[in-house]
Parts: structure tokens; sequence; C-alpha cells
């Protein structure tokens, strides 16, 4: 037991922060701390930065650019770079088909995709939820059919979070329907997404963003060398991917910077001639939050400590559950911070109602999605309740 | 940071845990102990002082094992895991660790000595009727006289204070200052009026009436940040106690779901009651957390009494949740007194009240809450 870090540690945190608030440019970062849309070519330029530096993909084996980083290592690493604002590397790449190339993938596949993965030279997009398959993954009925050296794709994916960047899609496609478990019967399939057949439609969320979109197959030929690992095994994979999902998904350091903007914009609001910040009810409101915040980055790190092995300790389901249950706090609180201003959603440049005020409810409304993706905090409860208290 | 124990921290729970498990293995020898007095069982407290768990503490030169607040942090635990009725915390972390700070080399030798030893139980009297959870004394006061103190007025509820053997007890003096004195148990005008407590303690009146008392440690000075200090300490102990308690209470209540049937099943099959045991878990790792890096703020030095608040809101919202849900999940049998759920609930809700409750360290908290930017616990 020892709170401190230790000199390297300290020495290893100090560095991250200077690479961050210096390295990536300012605009970058200014424009994710402001909860902007960013352009794909922002999105490039920061993880480009990172990965000429090494720290794009810490947790990949090192021959493919990880490195050899403890896990609280790696939880500073993420950490420091929410709080400096900058975009965390693109998830797809870096914590879904990266991981799973690199584990399970052939070794001209890993050649072929994983330098180019790391460095977002190919934009992977996700290709796993159905309009009737989201909890529910495994009741997904996009279709492979095997035609000579290829395999043809017919169906629909949904809620494929930045596909009109995407180069690249991972796909889990149903390619033997007769399997007594539907999870047996399950591939994984990487192709490009301008291949013939394939139709993107984007899907508008409450914010007014298109961040989501629809995706069709119609007859979309992959050639077979495209199949990751085994036939038939995909939903292996996909539970490798949505593991690596999980770690990081609190996003603590992203709700802490969120709660002292909150702080910071109360201070220069006035209700009954004193500032907002002064007031006792709010006081108690973020100091209970601040709190319900610690607690969670503790909890992390004592999850961190012991996740060797690669297993994640049970309580990781803790950290997605509180974690989005705090992050949707964080932007309701900048909401009320905000008041009246909150409605000027889409004032603009001219108007005298800061920016932040108006992204903070299209933020709220955005951030309810935090608690659905990645298993939703209903899933997470019953993974609790069966695998950690055994009901 | 580092949140895992070493060998001898885990063999010393595993010795506590096994004598607490012999002295309390099921609910109903607990029950026997607490319905006579003192409410706890001198040979369970003689087994600890042999185990050397009432010196742990302490320095070895005043009759201690030298051990520090993570040592202190596992016995709490255990003894919250069974609810043993036994004043650790009270004696021992509180009561011993003030005169441990503030006492006199004779002091500290007459007292920690006995108390390591088990022969002599000190008890902290130092709550009011009319103000709470405050360092300070107000109404019982301090005078001097002719090189003799005496102090008057009443302090109430005083935990385990009419067993005790010696009172440490605060008061008021006459230039304001809050200080601290020794009191013997058998000291003239002093009358004890011990009670049982609805989990199961005791607590006293104590009403001082000139009664004669000894300066703990060297004159003058105000003591009431020392005061503030040790009940730091002993909020982070009581943390620790809750959390063996709320452990208890969710397994006790997921075992329950399991074996209990209702309309031809066991209520582990309706998802509207295991949603709500994992709700309770994650209060309780979230609890978990901070507590355990709380305890390490003390062993470290630093800001105890920030992170003892800390500590206490987030134990408090926890210990809340965990203990009515323990019951309600439970049904009827929960509220019984045959069963042993309730008790735990009733505990926690005594733990909660000691020395301030969730609110009282919200406030304190958000009283600073413009002096940080962001709260890291990483440094």
């Amino acid at each position: 037991m020892r709170l401190h870090l230790s000199p390297e540690d300290r020495a290893f945190r100090d560095e991250m922060r200077t690479f961050f608030t210096t390295a990536v440019p300012q605009p970058i970062r200014e424009a994710v701390l402001a909860h902007r849309e960013l352009t794909k070519e922002q999105f490039v330029e920061a993880q480009q930065t990172l990965n000429a530096a090494g720290l794009a993909v810490p947790h990949w084996p090192v021959e493919w650019g990880g490195k050899d980083w403890t896990p609280l290592q790696r939880h500073m690493w993420r950490e420091e770079m929410q709080l400096a604002g900058v975009p965390e590397p693109l998830a797809f790449n870096a914590s879904m088909i990266g991981p799973v190339i690199a584990t399970f993938g052939s070794q001209e596949q890993k050649e072929r995709f994983l330098p180019a993965t790391a460095n977002l030279d190919i934009w992977w997009c996700q290709g796993f939820s159905e309009p009737d398959a989201g909890s529910d993954l495994a009741s997904l009925r996009t279709t492979a059919v095997r035609d000579g050296d290829d395999w043809v794709v017919n169906g629909q994916k949904t809620w494929t979070t930045l596909g009109q960047h995407a180069d690249w899609i991972f796909c889990l496609v149903r390619t033997d329907p007769t399997a007594e478990k539907r999870q047996r019967g399950i591939s994984l399939l990487l192709f490009p997404m301008d291949t013939p057949g394939v139709t993107l439609r984007p899907i508008e969320l409450l914010d007014g963003g298109f961040e989501v979109n629809e995706v069709f197959f119609e007859d979309v030929r992959v050639p077979s060398e495209n199949l990751v690992g085994e036939e038939n095994r995909g939903w292996d994979y996909a539970k490798f991917l949505l593991g690596n999902e999980r770690v990081g998904i609190a996003r603590i350091g992203s709700t802490k910077r969120m709660i002292a903007d909150a702080k910071e914009h109360a201070r220069g609001i006035t209700v009954n001639g004193a500032p907002l910040a002064e007031d006792p009810y709010l006081k108690a409101r973020i100091a209970e939050l601040e709190n319900e915040l610690l607690a969670l980055e503790l909890t992390a790190l004592r999850v961190v400590a012991n996740s060797a092995g690669g297993r994640p300790h049970p309580a990781s389901s803790v950290l997605k559950l509180r974690g989005s249950e705090l992050q949707q706090a964080a932007t309701e609180l900048l909401v009320d911070v905000a008041g009246p201003l909150s409605v000027a959603s889409f004032a603009g440049a001219d108007s005298d109602v800061p920016e932040w005020a108006q992204v903070a409810t299209p933020s709220y409304l955005n951030y309810r999605k935090v608690s659905i993706y990645g298993g939703s905090n209903e899933v997470q409860r019953t993974i609790i309740a069966g695998s950690i208290l055994g009901l | 940071m580092e949140f895992s124990y070493d060998d001898e921290q885990n063999g010393l729970r595993e010795a506590v845990s096994g004598l607490l498990a012999r002295a309390y293995a099921d609910s109903e020898q607990r029950r026997k102990v607490v319905a006579t007095d003192p409410g706890f069982d001198e040979k369970t407290w003689s087994r600890l002082a042999e185990m050397g768990v009432l010196g742990l503490p302490f320095a070895e030169s005043d009759g201690g094992m030298g051990a520090g607040p993570v040592e202190v942090s596992i016995v709490a635990e255990e003894i919250g895991r069974v609810l043993a009725p036994e004043p650790f915390i009270e004696a021992v972390v509180l009561a011993g660790g003030l005169v441990a700070d503030l006492g006199t080399d004779a002091q500290r030798s007459a007292v920690l000595g006995a108390l390591a030893e088990g022969s002599l139980v000190p008890a902290f009297a130092h709550a009011e009727v009319g103000s709470r959870w405050e360092p300070a004394a107000r109404t019982v006061t301090a005078t001097e006289d002719g090189g003799t103190w005496r102090l008057s007025g009443v302090k109430e509820p005083v935990p385990n204070g009419a067993r005790a053997d010696v009172l440490v007890v605060s008061a008021r003096a006459e230039d304001g200052a809050t200080r601290l004195f020794l009191v013997q148990g058998d000291a003239e005008d002093l009358t004890r009026t011990g009670h049982r407590n609805h989990d199961g303690t005791r607590s006293a009146k104590v009403a001082l009436a000139g009664t004669p008392a000894e300066p703990l440690g060297e004159q003058g000075g105000d003591q009431t940040a020392a005061i503030e200090k040790a009940q730091a300490r002993a909020r982070v102990a009581y943390g620790h106690e809750a959390l063996g308690a709320m452990e208890t209470a969710l397994t006790t209540t997921a075992e329950y779901l399991k074996t209990r049937k209702q309309f031809g099943v066991p209520l582990s099959k309706f998802q509207a009651l295991t949603f709500r045991a994992a709700d309770m878990y994650v209060s309780l790792e979230l609890a978990r957390s901070t507590v355990m890096w709380a305890t390490l703020v003390v062993d470290s030095d630093g800001d105890v009494v920030g992170a003892a608040d800390r500590a206490r809101l987030q134990t408090s919202r926890a210990s809340r949740h965990i203990g009515k849900e323990a019951i309600q999940l439970h049904g009827g049998i929960g509220v019984t007194a045959e069963y042993k759920v309730g008790h735990y609930t009733s505990r926690l809700t005594a733990i909660d009240h000691l020395l301030g409750d969730g609110d009282w360290a919200l406030a304190r908290l958000a009283a600073s809450v413009d002096e940080h930017e962001t709260v890291n616990p990483l440094r």
C-alpha cells in the first residue's frame, strides 16, 4: 500500500503532460475542450503527432509500435491526454481492430494494416450493431456467403460512428446460419468502404451533428484473405475487442475538465448580485460530483493495478457504469450553469451567448449515448450481477 | 500508487478474522454478547490484546506494536465484517490516539501500555447535547484552582463511556480554548449512566460536577486541531469498519436472492432485484477505493482531515444505500432482530452518525470547492 507516485512515474506523468500540452496543436485541443466537432484532418493530425512520438498505440505489442508500459503508466497517458484536450487516438483503430489484428491476424494482415492503422492512414469504422442487434449483438443478420475466392456480403449495419470518414470497415457477418449456437456462426471481415455495393446514410443526432451512420451492403465482394483469424470464430474476436473498448471508457480526465470548466463559468455569472459560483447549493453539487469522480478515479487505479495478464479486473464494469453516469452528470452541470443561455444552442459567433453555453445542451443530449454504447449500463449491471455476485 | 497488502498485512487480516470468526461465527453469539453490559466480550478483548491488536498503532516505547494506519484499517474491516462489538476504534484509534499524540511520557506509558495489554479501556468523552460534530468543547468547562483542574458539565452520548476505566474529556477552559483531560473512572464527583444503543453498542451520560482531572499533555494551548485530526483518523478507520459491514450485507443479500424462492423461482431470477444488488456492489467498490486512499493519506501524514471528509461522504452515501437495500431485498425478515442483515444496517447507521455524516462532510467540502481546479489523488 503506497500513496505517492514513484519518482519514475511522476517523471513519466510530467513528460506526458508536457508533450500533450505543447506538441499537439493548440487549435485542435481548444476544439476538443470547447466540445466542437473535429474535422477529419484534425483527428488525423493529432494522431499522427502522437504516433510520430510513439504515443498513439502504447498498448499494442512492442514490435508493432507498442510500449512496455505498466498499467498505471497507460492510465496516466490516457488521463493526461484527456485533461489536455488532446483527441484520443481513434478508438476503432487503436483500441479495437488494431489489437485484434495484432492478436489474431495473419502476418500478412499485420504488415499490411498495423502501421497504417496506428498512423491513421487507414480510418476504420465498426460494423457491429444492426437495427435488430443492439445489446443482443449475437442476433446479427448480415450475411457473408462464400463464392469462389470471395465472400459476398449482404445486410445492414447501424450506429457506425464517424463512418463518413472511414476508409475501411471491420464487420461482423454471419457465415454459418446453421450453427447450433448463434455465436458460433459469426466471422470478422475487413473491407474498404468504397467497395462496390457499400452505401452509407448519415443519421442526424439530437445535437444536430452527424456522428453516426447506417451502412448498407448489397452483394459486396470481399476477398477471402480479408477474413480475420478463423471462419466462424468472429464472436471471440468481438468479445476481445469489446473488452478493450471498456478500458479507458471511464473518461475521468475528460469529466474532470468539464467540472473545472463549470466552476470557471459559474464565476462569470451573477445571481442576485453575487457570483453563481458562491451559491451554496451549486457548491455542494459540485463538491459531491468531484468526490464521486475521485472515487471513480481511485477505483480505476485499483483496477489498472490488478489487470495484469490482460484479463480485466471484475470491477471494470463499475468503470463503464459509473464513468458514463459522471460524464453525463458533468454535461448536465454545464447546462444548469448556463441556465437561460443553454437554450441558445445554435446562436452562432455573432451572439453574446458564449460558445460553451451554446454547446452545453447539445453536448448534454449527445452524451446520453455514453451509457448506451460500449455495452449499455444495463448490460454492465447484468455482468456485475452475474459474474461478480453470482446471481 | 499501490493498493495491495503485503504478506505481513495479509497475515494480520487472517489472524484477526480467525479470532473474530470464532467469537462471532453466527449472529446469535453477537446478540448474546450485546444483550448484557458492557456490550462486548471481555474475553475477546483480552484475546485481541494478546494478539497485539490493541497496541497496533502505538510506538513500541509506549508498549505498542509500532504499526500504522493500514494495519489499523485491516482490523477495522474485520470487525465490521462480523459486527464485532469490541470498541477497537473508540478505545484504540480515538481515545488511545489522542493520548499517543498529546500525552506526556508518563501518561503515554500509563494509558497506552495498559490499553495494549487489555487491562485498561479508555473512551473519548467529547459530544455534548446541543452541538454536533465539532472539534471544540462548548458546555463542559475546565477551571483550575490551586493547581487542581476540575471539570463541570455533561458529556453525552459518550461511546463506551460507562465501561471505560479512564476518560479523555474535552472541556472549555476559561480562556476559551478547548483542552483535553484525563478523568479516572473512579474519580469523585463523576456520575456515569450507561445505556444500550440501537446497534447493540453502549453509550453513557457522563456528568461532571467539579470532577478532578489531569490535563492531557503539557499544559497550555488549544487542542482543537489535535481533536480534529484524531477524529479524522477515526473517521477513516470507521470507513473501514463500514466497508467490512457493507461487504457482509451485500454477500448476505446476494446469497438470499439465490436461495429464497417466490412465485416458484429463486429471487435471483428477477432482474428488478439483481440490478439493485449490482448497484450495491458499485457503491461498495467506490467507497472501498476512497477509504483505502484516505488510509494511505493518513499513512503519509498528508491532508488527513480533507481525506477523511472525502472518505466519510462516500462511505455515508454507500452505507445508507447498501444498508437500506439489504433490508428491502430480504423483505420482512430483514427487519427482524433474529436475522443478521438488519443489524448491519443498524450499525452502519450508527457509524454514519458518529463523528459527522455525509451531508456534514459535504458541507465542509463544498466550502472549499473553489480553492482547487480539479481533485487529483495522484501525487
